[in-house]
């Protein structure tokens, strides 16, 4: 093979398996070392720089970091990455003087942003610092989108969202509340030099059975979880069947608990390893008692008298192989009595204010044609991100889609090429000094993952809006932060100066490294000294060593960082580095000139 | 030296050998000699041979004398019993541990300087008596402990750190056990995993004393250019005279070799040592041929590696005494002291 090309930034984020994970790039281990060190600020700003919302993600986010967590390689549980940003959040001082500063000279350039959800927000939050005038309009008397009224406070409460959207507003975004938009072509009229789309996903998926439009008992779950955050539904009747088993019927369920339902069941029409549900909201549904039914696909709304009394459902049985159903059959017929359903199987997109005149493409499903890059429509100068652009995600793929959006919309008004975008860059620097002192904590900690700590179910459902997640305590934390194994440290190699010793090879705990007669992937492979278990991780081979003519061969698979490799070198031919890579933003574009490095080095600490 | 613990770390798939024990079971505590320490190498041999050998820990006695070399005992098999004695005292007290429990397996470990400079007798003697116990040299051309100096098997020529060059002989314990009657000779390198791992593995099995000589760079002391025990200078240098493959009494002899290329050499306890020859003029189980073949390599300025002479029937220390089959820690007391009345018996028989 030929020596691993180490100078593309892909090859390092790789290896930060969390940073990798993230679609906004959080980088992760950095701030779990600053949440260590008790830097807590210095943590919620490394955060709040890829995420702009550690607060609210630190509560809800959908994680795709921890599956990702190499810990979670090694037998064990994954780090409670997403607990730990929260630990940020809750012990942060003042951060009002860190943010970034908004000219009070303008650049003359306005931007109309539709809707007041997570992916408006984190575009006005890149282009307010730029001198670009924003303006949103929101539909309802408040901002946040789905976070605030479709996420119930029980997991994120309302403060800690206000606090996080003022940090945006209070740039000078000027937010148009009440007031929403009912034709773009109107808008579009008024002159501004772009628009930007945000306005999510808003419909809920109908499911037309017979008797459906017979009672007022039967709600779409978001518009239903909507009315409750408002305040227009109070109350629900005893016995509750929530259908689908998504995170949205999650939110339903327990929301019916704490509107005065006892008996809520959700029924699945599939096994459980098709829940569209994560793990943790399962669990945390579960603990409060919800009964979550299988194998049970809906048939019927029975009314009686125009009363709801229940559904009847088809019993069904699977073929299940290789994870996917084969072959399915029914099996019988069953009536499960209720007050109330309510229908959680998803969201669709829908544009009824736009017109279909502009050059706005949408597809048979209300879909626009986005541009995966530059997320511009096929209308010059309107963009779409966040559950508008490619329907429902999260929070964190909203952001990262309002950042790359902010960007598109910059070079737009600045006249340049969208899809010239600044690469990613890539910072090494040893951690040689202070290895067991100060410079990073590479002891190994066995500890499993600290478990996060409820409210009690006697008084979790007194109030509706009270937070059911305690947050770790200090204890917590410090064990925690140190199942951390610093990915971000990374092992590099220079081939000229080893000399064959095999110390490395030797000490190292998990058998990663290597030497060997060079050859092809596959041969190579055979001969490592552990086997590859995780193909998609990438294999560093160095080039031919100075004294055999071998090569030095790591499998980046079960690294755990603890360092002692570059300890036991005794010519520094493998240096523990940390890696800092940046992923340029809007801002990273205005200031001077690029010559393809970013310029946001200056921005981050560290 | 090394601060940081190594962690122990279960990974899906990681092997077991028949006592159902992990390589990282025959490890020791935490190395303290400098980081890439030709001696930690061959420690890193010695537990992957052990452990391949599936040796119980409490089966196996280390022992050593003095000096960076004579640490290695510590850091291999945490369970077994050992015995750090005094500067080239090894032999004697090894002497002493097998005298006193024949079913141990026995590992001395040494240096250049505790057995051809202090030990020199003591090392004799062990050849003479075929102790039947492994005797590793960690040979680096110095003395390591005491911050370099020559010691007995510097070459002529060679250069210290600072550039002084050596003027005096050197001893070479490869050549000086064959001339002395040894059983069993080896050399190796240490940044030859693969044939040390099967020298230490014959020299375990062999009824005898087993000597390994094992060029063990000093990285500290002794891996500058004008050193003949560096790692560049063994590499260039190293000429690998037998290839050893150890078979296990179990196991079965399945590679197909040219004839004459190689002796199959049965060990008594069933296994047996697959030799594969570089050259054609060479009988490692003639002590003249070996010698020959050792002073024809230093003329070519090279280094010959692998097992270099092999003597199976010569006996071991146990039957030149004709001592008995078991232990002595495995008799009795009254085994031990069978009294006054035989002890006068056993006189009356000597007047
Ligand atoms: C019940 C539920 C629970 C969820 N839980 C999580 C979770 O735990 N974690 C997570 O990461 N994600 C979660 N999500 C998904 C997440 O909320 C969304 O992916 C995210 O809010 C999308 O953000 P957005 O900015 O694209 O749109 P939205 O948040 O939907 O915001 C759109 C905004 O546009 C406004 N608007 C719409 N049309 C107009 C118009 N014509 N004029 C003016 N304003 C308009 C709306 O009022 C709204 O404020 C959940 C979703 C649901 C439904
Ligand atoms: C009786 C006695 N004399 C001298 C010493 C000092 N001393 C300690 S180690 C050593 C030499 C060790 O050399 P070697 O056996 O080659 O081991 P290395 O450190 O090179 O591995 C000497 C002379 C001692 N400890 N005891
Ligand atoms: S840091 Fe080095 S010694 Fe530690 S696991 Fe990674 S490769 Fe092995
Ligand atoms: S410890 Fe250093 S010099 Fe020795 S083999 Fe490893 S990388 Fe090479
Ligand atoms: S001084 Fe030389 S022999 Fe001793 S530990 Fe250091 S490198 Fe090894
Ligand atoms: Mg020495």
């Amino acid at each position: 093979m030929k020596r691993t090309d180490t100078s593309n930034p892909d090859y390092y984020h790789r290896v930060v398996d969390c940073q990798w994970g993230c679609p906004a790039h959080t980088d992760v281990p950095e701030y779990i070392r600053l949440i260590a060190q008790g830097r807590f600020t210095d943590a919620y700003m490394v955060n709040r720089e890829s995420n702009v919302f550690p607060g609210i993600l630190g509560r809800v986010c959908d994680r795709p970091c921890e599956p990702a967590c190499r810990r979670g390689r090694m037998d064990e549980q994954p780090v409670a990455i997403c607990r730990l940003k929260r630990v940020a959040a809750d012990h942060k001082d003042d951060i009002q003087d860190r943010l970034p500063v908004v000219p009070k000279k303008k650049n003359g350039k306005k931007i109309a942003l539709v809707g007041a959800g997570c992916a408006s927000l984190t575009v006005a939050n890149d282009l307010m610092p730029l001198g670009y005038d924003c303006t949103i309009f929101e539909a309802q008397a408040v901002a946040g989108g789905l976070m605030r009224y479709n996420i119930p406070a029980f997991r994120l409460p309302a403060e800690v969202l206000q606090e996080e959207i003022n940090y945006i507003v209070n740039m000078g975004v000027a937010v148009k509340y009440n007031h929403r938009v009912e034709s773009l072509k109107d808008l579009l009229d008024e002159g501004y030099d772009a628009v930007f789309v945000g306005t999510g996903a808003p419909r809920g998926k109908e499911l037309k059975l017979p008797g459906r439009y017979d009672t007022e008992n039967i709600y779409i779950g978001i518009d239903w979880l909507e009315s409750v955050a408002f305040g227009h539904i109070e109350s629900i009747g005893e016995k509750v069947l929530i259908i689908g088993v998504g995170n949205t019927a999650m939110d339903c369920c327990r929301t019916s608990l704490r509107l005065g339902a006892r008996s809520v069941k959700v029924m699945a029409r599939k096994p459980r390893e098709f829940f569209k549900a994560s793990a943790w909201e399962l669990e945390d549904a579960e603990e409060e008692n919800i009964e979550i039914i299988v194998n049970h696909s809906p048939r019927e709304f029975v009314i009686e008298n125009g009363k709801l009394k229940g559904m009847t459902f088809e019993m069904m049985e699977y073929v299940i192989e290789n994870g996917g159903i084969t072959a399915e059959k029914i099996t019988g017929e069953v009536f499960i009595p209720c007050d109330d359903v309510i229908l959680a199987i998803g969201q669709e997109n829908a544009f009824p204010w736009i017109e279909r005149d502009l050059g706005i493409e949408l597809n048979k499903w209300e879909e626009p044609t986005v541009d995966k890059v530059t997320f511009e429509s096929t209308r010059k100068g309107v963009f779409f991100g966040g559950d508008s652009a490619f329907g429902p995600k999260n929070i964190i793929w909203a952001v990262e889609q309002g950042h790359q959006a902010a960007i598109s919309i910059h070079r737009y008004c600045q006249d340049e090429s969208l899809h010239e975008r600044l690469p990613p860059t890539l910072n090494l620097g040893s951690r040689k000094m202070g290895m067991h002192e100060w410079s990073y904590s590479n002891d190994f900690d066995p500890a499993a993952r600290r478990k996060m700590m409820h409210v009690s179910l006697q008084s979790r459902f007194e109030e509706l809006g009270r937070e059911v997640e305690l947050g770790f305590d200090a204890e917590q934390t410090a064990k925690e932060v140190e199942r951390c194994l610093n990915c971000d440290i990374q092992t590099v190699f220079f081939d000229s100066l080893c000399i064959e010793c095999d110390a490395c090879l030797d000490i190292c705990p998990t058998q990663c490294l290597t030497i060997t007669e060079n050859g092809e992937r596959e041969d190579l492979l055979q001969r490592l000294k552990a086997p590859v278990l995780e193909a998609g991780q990438p294999l560093f081979v160095s080039d031919a060593l100075k004294q055999t003519g071998r090569v030095m061969v790591k499998d980046e698979n079960f690294c755990i960082h603890c360092g002692l490799c570059a300890e036991r070198c005794p010519t520094a031919a493998w240096d523990m580095q940390k890696s800092f890579l940046q992923f340029p933003q809007a801002a990273d574009y205005a200031s001077g000139s690029h010559n393809g490095k970013s310029p946001c080095q200056q921005r981050k600490a560290g | 030296m090394t601060y940081i613990a190594k962690p122990k770390i279960d990974l899906p798939g990681q092997k077991r050998n028949v006592l159902g024990l992990l390589q990282r079971d025959y490890e020791g505590s935490m190395s303290t000699l400098c980081a890439g320490c030709g001696h930690d190498s061959i420690t890193a041999a010695l537990v992957q041979a052990l452990w391949e050998l599936s040796i119980a820990p409490e089966k196996l006695i280390k022992l050593s004398g003095i000096g960076c070399s004579s640490k290695t005992p510590a850091y291999f098999v945490k369970g077994a019993h050992g015995f750090n004695s005094v500067h080239g005292r090894m032999p004697s007290v090894a002497t002493g541990a097998h005298a006193g429990n024949r079913d141990l397996i026995c590992i001395g470990v040494s240096g250049d300087g505790d057995s051809l400079s202090i030990g020199f007798g003591q090392f004799g003697h062990a050849i003479r008596r075929n102790l039947n116990m492994l005797y590793l040299i960690e040979n680096n051309g110095v003395y390591g402990l005491t911050k370099g100096q020559f010691s007995a098997s510097a070459d002529p020529g060679s250069t210290a750190k600072k550039g002084a060059p050596n003027l005096m002989q050197s001893i070479n314990p490869v050549a000086t056990a064959i001339a002395m009657g040894a059983s069993f000779v080896a050399r190796s390198f240490s940044g030859d995993r693969e044939q040390l791992v099967e020298l230490i593995k014959a020299g375990i099995a062999h009824p005898g004393c087993a000597l390994l000589d094992v060029i063990s760079p000093c990285v500290t002391f002794n891996d500058h250019e004008g050193s003949t025990k560096s790692y560049a200078y063994t590499r260039l240098h190293k000429h690998q005279a037998t290839a050893a493959d150890f078979v296990p009494a179990a196991g079965e002899i399945t590679a197909q070799y040219a004839e004459g290329e190689v002796i199959s050499v049965k060990l008594h306890d069933g296994s047996s040592i697959v030799l594969k020859k570089a050259d054609s003029d060479f009988d490692p189980t003639k002590r003249s041929s070996a010698l020959g073949y050792l002073e024809k390599h230093r003329d070519l300025g090279e280094i010959p590696t692998g097992l270099l002479f092999i003597d199976e029937d010569w006996p071991e220390m146990h039957a030149i005494y004709g001592t008995a089959a078991k232990p002595l820690n495995a008799f009795t007391f009254e085994e031990l002291n069978p009294g006054r009345e035989a002890l006068e018996k056993l006189q009356r028989e000597m007047r």
